[in-house]
């Protein structure tokens, strides 16, 4: 893969520390994520990866250090206003309301560019049935066709097999229209003709002109990881113990020692 | 039926052609809408004005790109209207159209390119480009790949490639400096041209190119509509592959000699929805599409409540009835009709609607024949449902039910213009102003199918009392036990489909002391049917093995055996454990049985079978669509039918 054009850092991790109980998860880690670019997280079970999500999204927060996002110190806003400045994420268990259509559940990620009031929504006419009907658009146009789930949109979520369920999770953090999205293992219990599709959609969102998100990716598939990843970092313990281009990290002594070494037989990619 | 269309016939003289019917009616019908596409959740209309100019500036783009008359356009990719513009661009360059289908591997894709001599490819998108991209380096002669969506295309840098809005931007070009060019070009063409070059799909051997003339498609179409009219204001559903000919049959000569409105589906997947949205006029569909529709029914009743299903079998009932004094040509006495009249409102119309059926008029079947259960039940719910005989080399259709004369176990009389006969040995010759010119590069073939202007079909069968054409499968598929009895292994297989576990059937038996099965469980179904019996499994493979199931299976077939004359009988079967799959090249693309290749990959199942004895362990290569393989073993068990062979006739 080759690296993106722009060198500018859009997400700045500083010196994130967060302790639960007695457990340190995170020992003052520091990661830079640049526009554009597609950064991995990879490391064991328990070696933080979900915690350092949770701090940038917010659902945590950190004893210590910084988390900037575009420049502006973001670590002591709460989740709803960092999904308003444009970060997004995606769950390792899925987090859809699985008795709403996949409609619904998208409309909902849209739910926070709406400007209509409760009141005029409710009348609907005028201006609130025009903006509904422009974001309507936009979530047909680029969402609904970029994912291939128009098949299901009229659907219940919870009727739907795993594999599109992550899909529509992914489409509804998209309707958010995200400039960081942060996907926590989308590949975990998808077959292999939907992890293709599921690393062709994100690579589709992270070159495609009208996106071009910056993808913070948590994943186990070594495959996945070293086939789209511009960088790599990797955690243990809650420590950062390598960051680099794939090539690169895969052929780090600490990394082999720490991770594929050890635990080889659970992280073997499926290809 | 004989309904005759608005206004007057198409006269169809040598030198009209396909483009030219096509330019007429584009200004008469301008601003009518000529086809809808379901787009972004939308139906959206395009006219024929709009349909004309996309021909129009696609046809002299390709012009602009070097393409003269008589070239090859291959074409792949789903139904959608930019294939049939190219298709008709194709057409109106004086250019010949070479269908593939979407799902083609690339060894068939290579094959047909090649043949065909293709200088230009239309692919849809990104998928279909790669295959494109991956056998250019082995068909030298093709030279430009236009495609239109544009999703993953961001990286394309071949110089092959060319987008097919910039072939529209060089065709508008050209039609500025060069004023009635497109006038001139579909102008120039004569109705003895060639315009398509269809491969037939081949269940034994290499894929053959039947040549097809304007006035083959033009007559074929007229023909068709002067037994069942369409009008202008009719829908149709284009969804079945555009690289069948029955779908060029509808979509292309039926659609511009009718006039009606083409649907395009959003999406492969969503066609059953979309099909109930638009609830077309006519359908012409493969006997698959049927027997997947009865499943549709079936499964549903499964899982509805007891009162439903009493309601439900009560209406079927009275509709069986009905549908034989229909079939038997003899009214119903009133009070039939009355309970009738009933069972329409409460469940026929309600299940008509749910299929997408409500307003259909003439449904047809054709490709392989139709089992009579299917047939029934199609009459019972009030669907005008007709067996279509054909075969590419006469442009699709040959012989058709009429509404006043249906026999389930025919296919219908000739259609005007065409005689049918039966040689001495039994095959079915046909002639008429539909059969092909032969088969391209192909003389030896072509001497074998075309003698004296008959088209020898293959296929055996004969003429009964009433001169309907009553068609047996391929002569070569008629079974011969080795006590000499007869029997169609398609016409078994069909009744063990009619059990909605049963996907798949490929009956054995030719030249062997009793008839045996391979099934292939539909998982869907037998999966439901575990869960409510609280059966686990994880794969296919263990469903299909499941003792259980192989007893639920067991159970089907001996219904089936009660209806099928003693020597017909299943007495041994099996579940394999995958499914029949044309990408293992065990169906065609048009999900026919390929027997030859069946009987190699499985000869030792086969052998097994008919050894007595009761496992068999199997190991087959099942390729995946990119092309890769893997192999599956397995142990299957074999397991009797008991009493198969002393069950009472009750046929």
């Amino acid at each position: 893969m080759t690296q993106p054009g722009l060198e500018e850092i859009h997400l700045k991790v500083d010196d994130l520390r967060i302790s639960f109980g007695g457990v340190q998860a995170l020992v003052g880690v520091s990661l830079d994520v640049r526009r554009g670019e597609i950064f991995s997280l990879i490391g064991p079970n328990g070696a933080g990866k979900t915690v350092l999500l949770n701090c940038i999204n917010g659902l945590y927060r950190p004893d210590a250090g910084r988390v900037l996002f575009e420049g502006q110190d973001i670590a002591h806003l709460a989740p709803h206003k960092r999904a308003a400045l444009g970060i997004a994420r995606t769950f390792q268990k899925i987090e859809l309301f699985s008795g709403m259509t996949v409609l619904d559940n998208i409309r909902l990620g849209r739910h926070l560019h709406m400007r209509t009031g409760i009141l005029s929504g409710a009348i609907y006419a005028g201006k609130a049935a025009r903006e509904e009907r422009v974001h309507r658009g936009f979530i047909e146009r680029e969402i609904i066709d970029l994912l291939e789930i128009a098949h299901v949109r009229d659907k219940i979520v919870g009727m739907l097999p795993y594999g599109l369920q992550k899909r529509v999770e992914l489409a509804r953090a998209l309707a958010l229209q995200p400039r960081i999205l942060l996907l926590d293992e989308p590949m975990a219990g998808l077959n292999l003709e939907e992890v293709e599709d599921m690393a062709r959609f994100i690579l589709d969102l992270n070159e495609e002109e009208r996106w071009r998100v910056t993808c913070v990716l948590v994943e186990h598939d070594m495959g996945v990881v070293m086939d789209i990843s511009h960088r790599v970092a990797v955690l243990n313990f809650g420590e950062k113990i390598a960051e680099g281009p794939p090539a690169e990290v895969q052929i780090n002594p600490e990394v082999t020692r720490a991770y594929l070494g050890e635990v080889e037989d659970l992280y073997v990619s499926r290809r | 039926m004989s309904r005759v269309a608005s206004g007057v016939e198409i006269e169809i003289t040598p030198d009209l052609t396909i483009p030219k019917l096509f330019a007429r009616r584009a200004r008469e019908q301008d601003q009518r809408v000529a086809m809808r596409e379901k787009e972004f959740g939308i139906w959206r209309p395009i006219t024929w004005a709009a349909y004309l100019d996309n021909v129009q500036f696609f046809a002299l783009g390709l012009a602009a790109l070097g393409l003269r008359r008589g070239d090859r356009v291959a074409m792949i990719g789903d139904n959608r209207p930019e294939g049939l513009f190219a298709e008709m661009a194709a057409l109106c360059a004086g250019g010949v159209a070479v269908w593939l289908f979407q799902d083609a591997l690339m060894d068939e894709v290579q094959y047909i390119v090649d043949h065909s001599d293709a200088r230009f490819l239309v692919a849809e998108g990104q998928e279909e480009v790669d295959k494109a991209l991956t056998i250019k380096a082995r068909c030298p002669k093709l030279e430009r790949i236009v495609w239109d969506d544009p999703k993953g295309m961001r990286d394309y840098q071949d110089p092959a490639l060319i987008r097919f809005t910039e072939v529209q931007r060089l065709g508008r070009e050209l039609a500025a400096r060069e004023p009635g060019r497109f006038e001139a070009m579909v102008e120039q063409g004569q109705g003895e041209d060639i315009c398509l070059l269809f491969y037939t799909s081949g269940t034994t051997a290499k894929p053959k190119g039947a040549l097809l003339t304007h006035t083959n498609m033009l007559k074929m179409g007229q023909n068709l509509l002067r037994v069942d009219a369409c009008l202008e204001a009719d829908d149709f559903v284009s969804f079945l592959p555009m690289a069948w000919i029955g779908e060029q049959m509808m979509s292309i000569s039926c659609g511009l000699m009718a006039g009606f409105t083409l649907n395009f589906p959003e999406e492969p997947e969503t066609v059953v929805a979309n099909l109930r949205e638009i609830s077309p006029h006519a359908i012409f569909s493969s006997a698959r599409f049927y027997e997947q529709m009865v499943r549709t029914v079936q499964v549903k009743y499964l899982d509805a409540s007891r009162a439903k299903r009493a309601v439900y079998e009560c209406a079927l009932d009275i509709g069986y009835r009905l549908a034989d004094f229909k079939l038997a040509k003899r009214p119903a006495p009133w009070p039939w009709q009355a309970l009738g009249f009933l069972a329409d409102q409460v469940v026929h119309k309600k299940l008509r609607d749910h299929l997408g059926l409500s307003r259909i008029r003439n449904a047809y079947s054709g490709g392989s024949a139709l089992g009579p259960d299917y047939f029934r039940f199609f009459h019972a719910i009030g669907v005008n449902l007709k067996q279509i005989y054909g075969q590419t080399e006469i442009a699709g259709i040959s012989v058709v039910h009429r509404s006043d004369d249906i026999k389930c176990d025919t296919v219908g009389k000739p259609i005007p213009e065409t005689e049918v006969r039966i040689t001495p040995e039994g095959e079915i010759i046909s002639r008429s102003p539909s059969v092909f010119k032969g088969f391209y590069k192909d003389p030896e073939a072509t001497a074998k199918t075309l003698r004296d202007g008959w088209l020898y079909s293959g296929d055996t069968g004969f003429i009964d009392p009433d001169g309907h054409l009553v068609f047996f499968d391929r002569t070569k598929d008629v079974f011969i036990l080795s006590d000499g009895s007869r029997f169609s292994p398609m016409f078994l297989e069909s009744r063990l489909k009619f059990s909605p576990y049963i996907k798949d059937a490929w009956v054995l038996g030719h030249q062997r002391p009793f008839a045996a099965a391979v099934i292939c469980i539909d998982s869907s179904v037998v999966g439901k049917w575990a869960e409510d019996n609280r059966i686990a499994y994880t794969s296919y493979q263990e469903l299909s093995q499941d003792p259980r199931v192989s007893k639920l299976i067991q159970g089907e077939i001996r219904k089936a055996n009660a209806l099928l004359p003693a020597a017909a009988r299943v007495r041994r079967f099996l579940n394999l454990h995958k499914e029949f799959d044309a990408d293992d090249e065990e169906l065609t693309r048009t999900r026919k049985l390929r027997r030859a290749f069946l009987e190699d990959r499985y000869h030792d199942l086969v052998e097994t079978i008919y050894s007595g004895a009761d496992r068999v362990g199997v190991g087959t290569a099942v390729t995946y669509e990119d092309g890769r393989v893997a192999q599956v073993k397995a142990e299957l068990s074999i397991l009797e039918i008991p009493d198969a062979s002393d069950l009472k006739t009750e046929n």
